[in-house]
């Protein structure tokens, strides 16, 4: 809290950074010691790996055979860009984001609004809305396996679609993995919009309610508009979180049926065929379109992540 | 505090220098391996004690998680049971403490020829053969007289299988799902039409690729025909060797190739009530079937091998020892009758109990000794991933061009030119 506290706002850092007083100085400095042990553990923890995989992927080496290692370059990025299977997944990858993000939007949006207005039992409203998100991501994922398999499965019973074999078609095994995600993972969303919400002075709604605006003007014209930053935080940590899917896709089709995503790439080539360079190779791509998907974000949609933390 | 405590854990963990402890790495059964573990812990008198620790279901992740510990050079994995196929990789890499030739006659003599030579690398015995699987046509004896087939006749063919399972409105199942038990059926197509998919593993990635040949595109064809028909299972694409079964129980249940192990779980099965009691009465076996009638079929080869970690404490002492306990011929016996999984020495066929256990133990020996072992290479996994990806789904399957595009395939993969 304290640094928040002496933080100059924007418009007198401009002004004031001319002349720094001692007392300013030696606050900085103590604040960089203070802050370079944890710096430290970061670049241990986050960066010695990455740049490991970095070097890594310059080789081809396999696990099963270290001393057939060789110097290649950047041949292994190239075998993976150059491979329609790299692309195919990216594609794959896109869809299951795009498609739950939004959906997960508009549902979380609608339950958070639920939970916002909730007059009675808000507690058990709330906490039956959040439940899917506290369930282990691995065990959701064989429960709704389970629950579309032919021979265990309720589903088809259900719907009466007798025969029908969901994880044999790549849309339709797409269809499970993505609604189990959707599932899943709404309450996360909802979760954020709720405390968007409730950052909406309620007299802005009430003035415009005297003005005369409808309950779906109310929404588009102030709602909204007011809980933008939490809308694209929300939208921006569940791309991150969807792009980099692996648990449902493992679980239920172990990647056939062409549902296989970027993630699940990376894991067969380290982790299956040990295949460290190649591997590592397809892992640092992944890396970048992460770190591509944070810039376009925060650049281009201006999401100021203090916002949500409530530091207006 | 903190750590006093962690070191007085680690003490406990490495057993504070009392009997040494062999750690055995087990495919899950149902504890025949564990009884076999405390069976020889009991006939070492003391020398050593076997623990077994249990790895995952399946072989690829058997494999992976095989790999990361010797990898990793770890000193605590003495003995590890193999899927066949992996040996070959983990001789090469160097992961295996190889037989020295007078121990290596004691462990393979009297075993099954595919287990021997599963077991070899380079011309050295890198693991024991502990047991030996195989898969066999498993029927219901009324399917195949309302199809009006006798798969027990000479010369019985997939063509007539899956013709016969058309007209009679029954099923066929096998294992279509991409993995393992898929390349399983792939080769033991190819071998049973006399091919193979390749040759000269010893060179590594300059392998030479014979699937695009005469029989692999009959292997194909025939794939094609029985994913394209009525009798294949509706989940054939992601069907495992459970699934399989179940298709059998099932109303339209007729005919599946399937390991041994089925006829406990269907005996069991229908003692516990799971599925109807005639079931059992009904079942029949006949060998693996033909991809031409003037041509023994050679049925697939599985089993496990006991591997000997290079990096272990008691690799030259205890874990020979141990080993030599549990491969030896009546605990072969003992662990078939415990656990169901065929021996991998054919005397073990002519014990009366094993005749009374398993009816088709006669029919299982031979199957073994005709059976064709998948590629024998350290680039396994990636042969066989690269055939699982160009033969999967089984319905796309075509002659004309599966077994062409996968040659070329693995060639691509083999060298890092291609993902997989």
């Amino acid at each position: 809290m304290t640094a928040v506290h002496s933080a100059p706002a924007p418009g007198q850092s401009r002004a004031g950074r001319a002349e720094i007083s001692d007392r300013s100085r030696a606050e900085r400095r103590l604040g960089l010691l203070l802050s370079a042990p944890a710096v430290l553990v970061m670049l241990l923890v986050t960066a010695y790996p990455l740049i490991n995989a970095l070097y890594l992927s310059l080789f081809s080496y396999r696990i099963t055979a270290p001393d057939d290692k060789r110097f290649v370059g950047l041949a292994n990025y190239w075998t993976a860009l150059s491979d329609p299977l790299f692309w195919q997944d990216v594609f794959t990858t896109f869809f299951i984001t795009f498609v739950t993000v939004a959906v997960e939007l508009v549902i979380g949006f609608g339950l958070a609004m639920v939970m916002h207005r909730a007059l009675f039992a808000r507690r058990t409203v709330r906490t039956a809305i959040l439940l899917p998100y506290g369930i282990v991501t691995v065990i959701s994922a064989f429960a709704w396996r389970y629950a579309f398999d032919l021979q265990s499965g309720f589903v088809n019973s259900w719907f009466g679609l007798g025969d029908y074999a969901w994880f044999s078609g790549r849309w339709s095994s797409l269809f499970v993995i993505i609604l189990s995600e959707i599932w899943k993972t709404t309450p996360f969303v909802s979760l954020l919009l709720l405390a968007g919400l409730a950052q909406v002075p309620r007299d802005l709604g009430e003035a415009a309610t005297v003005d005369g605006a409808t309950a779906w003007q109310r929404l588009r014209r102030v709602t909204i508009p007011n809980m933008k930053a939490a809308i694209l935080v929300a939208v921006l940590f569940r791309t991150l979180d969807a792009w980099r899917i692996f648990d449902n896709v493992f679980i239920m089709t172990a990647g056939q049926q062409k549902t296989e995503t970027l993630s699940f790439l990376t894991y067969r080539q380290t982790i299956t065929r040990t295949a460290i360079g190649l591997g590592d190779a397809v892992g640092v791509l992944l890396f970048l379109s992460v770190v591509l998907i944070a810039f376009v974000f925060i650049r281009g949609f201006r999401v100021d992540l203090s916002q949500v933390r409530g530091d207006r | 505090m903190a750590l006093t405590v962690l070191a007085g854990g680690l003490t406990a963990c490495s057993g504070g220098g009392g009997t040494p402890t062999l750690n055995w790495y087990i495919n899950p059964d149902d504890g025949g391996q564990a009884k076999l573990a405390a069976a020889c812990t009991q006939a070492s008198g003391g020398k050593y004690r076997i623990k077994t620790s249990v790895l995952p279901n399946d072989a690829t992740q058997q494999r992976e998680q095989l790999v990361r510990r010797l990898a990793a050079k770890d000193s605590g994995l003495d003995i590890m049971s193999l899927d066949p196929v992996y040996v070959a990789e983990a001789a090469n890499a160097g992961f295996l403490r190889p037989f020295p030739a007078g121990e290596a006659a004691r462990f393979t003599e009297g075993v099954f020829p595919p287990a021997v030579q599963n077991s070899t690398w380079e011309g050295r015995l890198y693991a024991a053969p502990f047991w030996a699987n195989t898969q066999l046509l498993w029927y219901r004896k009324s399917a195949a007289k309302k199809a009006g087939i006798d798969p027990k006749a000479p010369g019985f063919t997939w063509n007539e299988l899956i013709d016969g399972a058309v007209r009679s409105g029954t099923t066929v199942g096998a294992q279509g799902n991409k993995y393992e038990g898929y390349m399983v059926w792939i080769n033991a197509l190819i071998a049973s039409a006399g091919g193979r998919i390749i040759s000269d593993a010893e060179k590594g990635d300059d392998a030479t690729i014979d699937i695009d040949s005469p029989a692999g595109r009959q292997a194909a064809a025939i794939i094609r025909k029985l994913a394209r028909s009525s009798a294949a299972s509706p989940t054939l694409s992601t069907d495992i060797e459970e699934q399989a079964r179940s298709l059998l129980n099932g109303p339209r249940g007729g005919f599946m190739v399937n390991w041994g192990y089925i006829w406990r779980a269907e005996n069991g099965d229908a003692k516990d009530g799971v599925i109807d009691k005639r079931i059992p009465a009904d079942l029949d076996w006949a060998r693996y079937p033909r991809v031409n009638a003037n041509q023994e079929s050679k049925p697939p080869f599985g089993g496990i091998e006991l591997g000997i970690g290079a990096y272990g404490k008691y690799k030259d002492t205890f874990s020979v020892e141990a080993v030599r306990c549990i491969t030896s011929t009546e605990n072969m016996k003992k662990y078939m009758i415990d656990s169901g999984n065929p021996a991998a020495r054919a005397a073990v066929y002519d014990d009366p109990e094993i005749k009374k256990e398993f009816p088709m133990a006669g029919l299982i020996r031979d199957s073994i000794n005709a059976a064709a072992p998948r590629p024998i290479t350290p680039y396994y996994t990636d042969v066989s991933g690269a055939v699982l990806s160009r033969w999967h789904p089984p319905a796309s399957v075509d002659p004309n061009t599966t077994p062409a595009r996968s040659a070329e395939f693995i060639r691509q993969v083999l060298r890092d030119q291609a993902l997989l």
